[in-house]
């Protein structure tokens, strides 16, 4: 059953691309579907409810299949080898586990909230350094999410992932580039352009909510 | 609490290079430091920092599909099995220093252990594992920070006190962005020792031991 992992999307690149080398994948015409984009994240939210609720294993296979061929190909562009990008997203896949409870999916798409995990593999396997971490600000028991801010939420996560694909070829390579680590923070002026205005303030609004609830 | 946590009043704020950079994992670990600090009190900043991650989950969702070994899941469950218990960081309530930079000093201000740089300065040098050297300053109130040189960009985030030079006034969560090419000459205002956390991708050398006091452009 895990063999389908390779054919579950449709490949796209058109010539040139491998694994394990840093490299570009090429992208012709891609039109994203907003709603499924949605729909998508909304079934990730469920399922890392039921993993942070209940231990559910079977939602935690779905979680798995749909994320974990993601963050190795995230590892190996960003210059893992195949065993060592193996091994960090089995360790992504286990802190996703352990730490479901700290998702909050009114600051967080699935996919970003995944990725931060990947992130911090990354720096902890491939840099040899410590790694400072923010300060996290968990919600309290007696203070969930406000709902209004996580359906607001998934739509601007749905419109930004929508404006980056829909990029111009040049300016989303030159995104990756910096995502994957081949550009420093002196080279990143270069890159401009991001539609991030909702998207920021969406998250400042749930911010300024959980600051507020925490008192 | 000293912190009053959405630090609205923060003025100096962190790059957008620098918070796509901490976004991407790719800044060198002082610098880290001082964004994950800063981040830890500007909700403005956080709030941008999680847009930048956002870029990198749209860019990870459609990610291509790579192969994945038959048994993967399973070793991943055996994994979780094995896994333990996550431990929150626990943070003194009334604290001083952000939790990053307790995570470095092993404790709060009482904790760190400062050296004599002259002229009442002190410093405490923050242990980072690349070329990159984070160092906490003491500036005693109305003094200015020795005459030092550094190579490349220089953060420094007051974490107490404020200090002012060129560019205006830095108060507590401020972060002043320095390149090579900016001399700048920090002096700590009146009243209370200013202390921040200084960082520079190379050791800072110090021109001479004694601080030069009330340059005539703040007016002193
Ligand atoms: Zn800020």
């Amino acid at each position: 059953m895990l063999t389908t992992y390779a054919t579950e999307r449709p490949t796209k690149h058109a010539g040139g691309i491998g694994y394990g080398r840093r490299m570009i994948s090429v992208r012709n015409e891609t039109r994203v579907d907003m709603e499924e984009k949605v729909a998508a994240n909304d079934n990730w939210v469920a399922m890392i409810g039921k993993v942070r609720d209940s231990k559910d294993r079977a939602a935690f296979a779905a979680l798995f299949q749909h994320f974990a061929p993601r963050v190795k190909s995230f590892l190996m562009k960003s210059g893992a080898s195949e065993s060592l990008a193996d091994e960090c997203m089995q360790d992504v896949m286990v802190t996703l586990w352990t730490k479901a409870h700290l998702f909050d999916a009114s600051r967080a798409s699935a996919s970003t909230w995944v990725f931060t995990i990947a992130r911090n593999k990354k720096i902890d396997a491939l840099r040899k350094m410590r790694r400072p971490e923010p300060e996290d600000l968990v919600w309290g028991p007696e203070a969930e999410p406000d709902a209004a801010d996580v359906v607001t939420l998934r739509q601007e996560s749905a419109k930004l992932t929508k404006a980056i694909l829909e990029l111009p070829q040049k300016q989303r390579e030159l995104i990756e580039r910096v995502y994957f680590g081949e550009l420093s923070h002196s080279e990143i002026a270069k890159v401009t352009g991001l539609p991030l205005g909702t998207i920021k303030s969406r998250i400042r609004l749930a911010l300024e909510r959980l600051r507020h609830a925490m008192g | 609490m000293p912190w009053d946590n959405d630090m609205s009043d923060v003025k100096h704020h962190l790059t957008e290079a620098l918070l796509m950079s901490y976004a991407a994992g790719t800044l060198d670990e002082g610098y880290a430091l001082v964004a994950a600090s800063h981040i830890s009190l500007c909700d403005a900043c956080r709030a941008e920092l999680q847009s930048y991650e956002a870029v990198g989950g749209s860019l990870m969702d459609d990610a291509d599909a790579v192969h994945m070994s038959e048994d993967a899941l399973e070793a991943t469950m055996a994994l979780i099995d094995a896994a333990p218990a996550v431990r929150p960081r626990v943070l003194k309530s009334d604290r001083v220093l952000p939790g990053p930079v307790q995570d470095y000093v092993g404790g709060d201000l009482s904790d760190v252990r400062w050296r004599a740089v002259g002229g009442g300065v002190r410093q405490a040098v923050l242990k980072t594992g690349d070329k990159s050297m984070a160092r906490l300053l003491s500036i005693p109130a109305g003094a200015a920070m020795p005459d030092h040189s550094h190579g490349g960009l220089e953060l420094t985030l007051v974490l107490k006190g404020a200090f002012r030079d060129e560019d205006g006034r830095f108060g507590p969560g401020d972060v002043e962005v320095a390149t090579e090419h900016v001399h700048h000459t920090p002096i700590a205002e009146e009243g209370e020792d200013c202390i921040c956390l200084a960082v520079t991708d190379a050791p800072l050398r110090f021109k001479g031991l004694i601080p030069r006091i009330a340059q005539p452009f703040i007016g002193i």
